[in-house]
């Protein structure tokens, strides 16, 4: 398959980077710009782990085509923090025990960036429906919506 | 030195941690406060973030799948499409010709040697890593390939070649044991995997002796893991023949004796390494799984590194999971309640191959004789091999599916006797002291403890009565209970290594290494055994650096499973600290003219105990150390071994689980669930209730939702949605009740919670969800098809009965 040039905004930074027309924004994140942090747990979007956010919306990088995912700022978990300093969100997630295995961690947290930016008090149920496509098998949850209602007070002190 | 030692140190800098910040004290202060210090933890008992919840929420912590080498190999796995065929013959020249393609094995380039996790019987070691001459389920391995790309994989894994002669085949445990049914294994006539019997007492003679006696049979479905990483696998060799593994596992020992055996290679020659691990719950507790030694062999043949990566759907179609079970369980009571016999038994669902199964067997035996005393028992269990995907451990192993079967049928003998459960409960429950029917003696039982707190806690009794009904749904509560060994008091091999070790070593710089073989998957066991040893040197969690685990530096473990790694390996982790702590305290008190027993550790320091300005810090103590031992760096050890068989302890509990059905749908919504849970001293409360309310939500996933449905041997649900497991928005509120002892076996009194806390969960919700609209499944999951179906049987029936 012939590859095709792109640039990639990700994290503040411009790559690019020559991809295949099925390579998903996944496969260029992880293979073409060493972002791990980004989790591949099923590759057909029903588990969450690879959420991204695009221009502040969470999308699911194993379903989203590198070639499309040009021109829009892309989020990922190595984004999240600034320089040492975790966000408020990591930082609930760390201080709550919301980390388990850590596999659904950075998408769970991207998810959690999102809906905290657009609302600043969720309800439990909504921090519940909000991260509803990001798979837990660890946590029950419990701890996890503990840490973004958490992070969600600290926000709006 | 000492003097100025305190002069220098700015406490309030140093103190680093919330636990430590608590404590009033200064070194110059009063003496008393020094003391009083010596009877608390300071790192024990505290709810400390993990020591990896930094990297794991930065995305920095690495999993295999995130490993690269140069000049890595893509390596990928053939299948088979047939639930039973021989194979004729395997051509892959055409998929050697796709560019890109470095190699292709088959069951013919290996030694063709069988492994099998239980080793200890012949009739266990079922299984080639690389099917040889026959496969016997839909997915079983039979050639790899190594391609420089997954798409040349891909084009090679079409284009190689496979001759099945397909054989008949069987699904079906009671098909399999039909005489004439196909055989599946030469050394198992009549498909017999295992066979495992128990007997106590005299059933017979508890029968007569009891009031009211019920039967009942019980099903469970094909649940798996669902873990959120799939395996992976990375190879490579060096040019001395040695290999090294990374591997997404729980037990790296296994992995390694197993790719030794496959690979007819000394076990020194395999180097495994366990990167961050994503989930495992008994998936990844086999040992050696097909993916590790075709990347073994791949790598070897190519001379090149191999990663292979199973995709989800290979996780849900051929991978390990749990048995489904047919219990027929037959109790025998007084009139109030007092459990006089049981009779069980069971018809393990196993697959194609053994895995833990013949152990699963005994398990769903020997478990269900905690958390209740059976004076009279007996217990026969037989694991059938049919030609689906192998059944294996899953969290709970056996328990499960026993307890549902206990708990629901005591449910139903508490209402036919018009006695309360929570009473029957407390009534047979194991109190400390005793010995359960199948051997276990328990060294401590706060069972009575967890049964009372969460009765009274959720109102139990008077909630029992609402029957509370709110636009068409209707409310219900119960109770489950349970108890669980913590940690098996076995290896599966013959081996002369200990069950857990620890190594611990200190040099220059005062900074603590730590070298353990138990493997944390997620659960927290590298933190709960860094508080361990922190505890003991009188440490922080960050002044601690841990190795877990690598078969080349760590000593062997027996690895995650049986939920065996806080007694065992902290254990382990306790006496290599006290350890450490001895030698340091030996040269500090020469030094000090001091006795080493008046020497306290606390706080990064070394003080003598009723002369608090005799100090000096942990680093300064290393240096002397090692000023004293010819500049050798301190270098202990520990290991730990079940001091009994079985298990060292058992933990205990009792949950409440409150639901809401809806008449029109049959739908559930669990509303909470309330745990009391007995693992003694929480080491770390806030990581004992992630265990816990982790069971919680695959408890309920398995009474309700979870399953693998199968046609002719295929898997007809390979993916998340399809399989069902919950989601959080039908998470419910979950409360966590502590039940705090002190278990004279476990480290600092602790048991374990990891899987026990899963035992309760599925007959609490089956007995609330009775309790709501009247009607028992003894089916699972609950399903809303099962109790519409079930409703409208009782509807009908009582219409009769009016008529």
């Amino acid at each position: 398959m012939k590859k095709k040039l792109i640039e990639l905004q990700v994290n503040g930074e411009v790559y690019s980077l020559a991809v295949k027309p099925n390579d998903t924004l996944l496969d260029a994140l992880r293979d073409h710009l060493g972002l791990v942090g980004t989790k591949e747990g099923c590759s057909v979007g029903e588990c969450g782990a690879c959420t991204v956010l695009a221009n502040g919306r969470p999308v699911l990088s194993c379903l989203t085509l590198a070639l499309d995912a040009t021109g829009v700022q892309i989020t990922t978990i190595e984004g999240v923090s600034q320089g040492e300093a975790l966000d408020p969100i990591q930082q609930a997630f760390v201080d709550h025990g919301a980390v388990q295995c850590g596999f659904c961690t950075p998408g769970m947290i991207l998810t959690a960036k999102e809906l905290l930016t657009n609302q600043k008090r969720p309800s439990v149920a909504q921090i519940k429906e909000s991260i509803s496509g990001n798979f837990c098998r660890c946590t029950g949850y419990t701890k996890i919506v503990e840490a973004i209602e958490a992070a969600s007070k600290e926000q709006g002190a | 030195m000492v003097q100025k030692e305190c002069w220098k140190c700015n406490i309030r800098k140093r103190l680093r941690f919330d636990t430590h910040e608590q404590l009033p004290y200064h070194p110059l202060r009063a003496e008393r406060k020094v003391i009083s210090l010596m009877n608390e933890y300071h790192v024990i008992g505290k709810r400390l973030p993990r020591i990896d919840a930094k990297e794991k929420v930065r995305g920095q912590a690495h999993y295999t799948d995130d490993l690269k080498l140069p000049g890595m190999l893509c390596g990928m796995i053939l299948r088979s499409p047939f639930a039973h065929a021989g194979i004729l013959k395997i051509d892959a020249s055409r998929a050697l010709k796709v560019p890109g393609v470095k190699a292709v094995i088959t069951g013919d380039d290996t030694i063709k040697a069988k492994y099998g996790v239980i080793s200890r019987s012949p009739k266990f070691v079922d299984e080639y890593a690389l099917a040889v001459d026959r496969v016997r389920f839909i997915g079983e391995e039979v050639a790899a390939v190594a391609a420089a790309d997954p798409d040349a994989a891909l084009e090679a894994l079409d284009l190689i070649q496979v001759d099945y002669e397909e054989l008949p085949a069987v699904f079906d445990p009671d098909e399999a044991l039909k005489p004439g049914a196909p055989q599946i294994h030469d050394h198992a006539p009549g498909n017999m995997s295992r066979e495992f019997h128990l007997k106590q007492g005299d059933v017979e003679k508890g029968f007569l002796e009891s009031d009211l006696v019920r039967e009942d049979t019980f099903t469970t479905q094909s649940a798996i893991h669902a873990y959120l990483e799939p395996h992976a696998a990375l190879a490579e060799w060096d040019m001395s023949g040695r290999l090294t593994l990374h591997t997404s596992t729980q037990t790296p020992y296994y992995v390694q004796q197993h790719l030794a055996l496959t690979l007819g290679i000394n076990p020194d020659r395999v180097r495994v390494i366990k990167p961050y691990v994503g989930g495992g719950f008994g998936g990844k507790s086999d040992g050696m799984a097909a993916l590790d030694f075709c990347a073994a062999l791949l790598a070897r043949k190519t001379g090149k590194p191999v990663k292979l990566v199973y995709s989800r759907d290979e996780e849900f179609t051929a991978a390990r999971r749990k048995h489904p079970v047919t219990i027929t369980m037959k109790t025998g009571v007084k009139k109030d309640g007092t459990l006089v016999a049981r009779q069980c038994k069971a018809f393990l669902d196993g697959g194609a191959y053994c895995s833990l199964g013949p152990l699963t067997t005994v398990l769903v035996g020997t478990f269900q004789t905690l958390p209740y005393r059976i004076p009279n028992y007996q217990y026969d269990g037989y694991r059938i091999y049919t030609n689906k995907p192998p059944c294996g451990a899953m969290r709970g192993h056996g328990g499960p599916q026993a307890h549902f079967a206990q708990d629901v049928q005591l449910d139903m003998i508490a209402e036919e006797l018009g006695i309360d459960p929570v009473q029957m409960a407390l009534r047979n429950g194991l109190r400390t002291g005793e010995r359960s029917a199948a051997g276990f003696n328990i060294i401590s039982s706060g069972f009575a403890e967890c049964v009372r707190k969460v009765a009274e806690d959720t109102k139990l009794k008077e909630k029992k009565s609402y029957r509370k009904s709110d636009r068409g749904k209707v409310y219900g509560i119960g109770l489950g209970c349970g108890g669980f060994p913590s940690g098996a008091g076995f290896y599966f091999t013959n081996t002369t290594s200990a069950h857990s070790s620890v190594i611990i070593r200190a040099g220059e710089g005062g900074g603590v290494s730590v070298l353990t073989g138990a493997s944390d998957i997620g659960q927290g066991s590298d933190s709960i055994i860094c508080q361990i040893v922190a505890e003991v040197l009188g440490l922080g969690l960050e002044d601690i650096r841990i190795t877990s685990a690598d078969t080349a530096m760590t000593p062997p473990d027996m690895g995650t499973y049986s939920s065996r790694v806080t007694v065992a390996a902290g254990n382990a982790a306790l006496k290599a600290a006290h350890a450490a702590r001895e030698e340091i305290f030996r040269v500090v008190a020469k030094k000090m003219e001091a006795n080493p027993e008046d020497l306290v550790a606390a706080d990064r320091r070394i003080f003598v105990k009723g002369s608090p300005e005799a100090l000096m810090s942990f680093e300064d103590a290393v240096n002397l150390y090692q000023t004293e031992n010819e500049g050798a760096p301190l270098v202990v050890k520990g290991s730990y071994n079940s001091p009994d068989k079985m298990s060292p302890t058992y933990s205990f509990g009792a949950y409440v689980a409150e639901v809401e059905v809806d008449l029109r749908t049959g739908e559930v919504q669990v509303q909470r669930i309330t745990a009391g849970h007995d693992c003694g001293q929480p080491l770390n409360p806030m990581s004992v209730e992630g265990q816990v309310e982790g069971c919680m939500v695959m408890g309920m996933g398995y009474a309700l939702s979870e399953n693998l449905s199968f046609e002719g041997g295929q898997t007809l649900n390979p993916s998340f949605l399809g399989y069902r497991a919950p989601a959080a928005n039908q998470s419910p509120e979950i409360v966590v009740h502590h039940i705090v002892g002190h278990d004279p076996e476990g480290p600092f009194g602790a048991k374990e919670t990891g899987e026990g806390s899963l035992d309760p969960v599925t007959p609490a919700i089956a007995n609330a969800i009775y309790n709501a609209v009247g009607v028992r499944i003894k089916d699972l999951p609950i399903t809303p098809e099962k109790i519409l179906r079930e409703m409208k049987k009782k509807a009908k029936g009582h219409e009769k009965e009016t008529d």
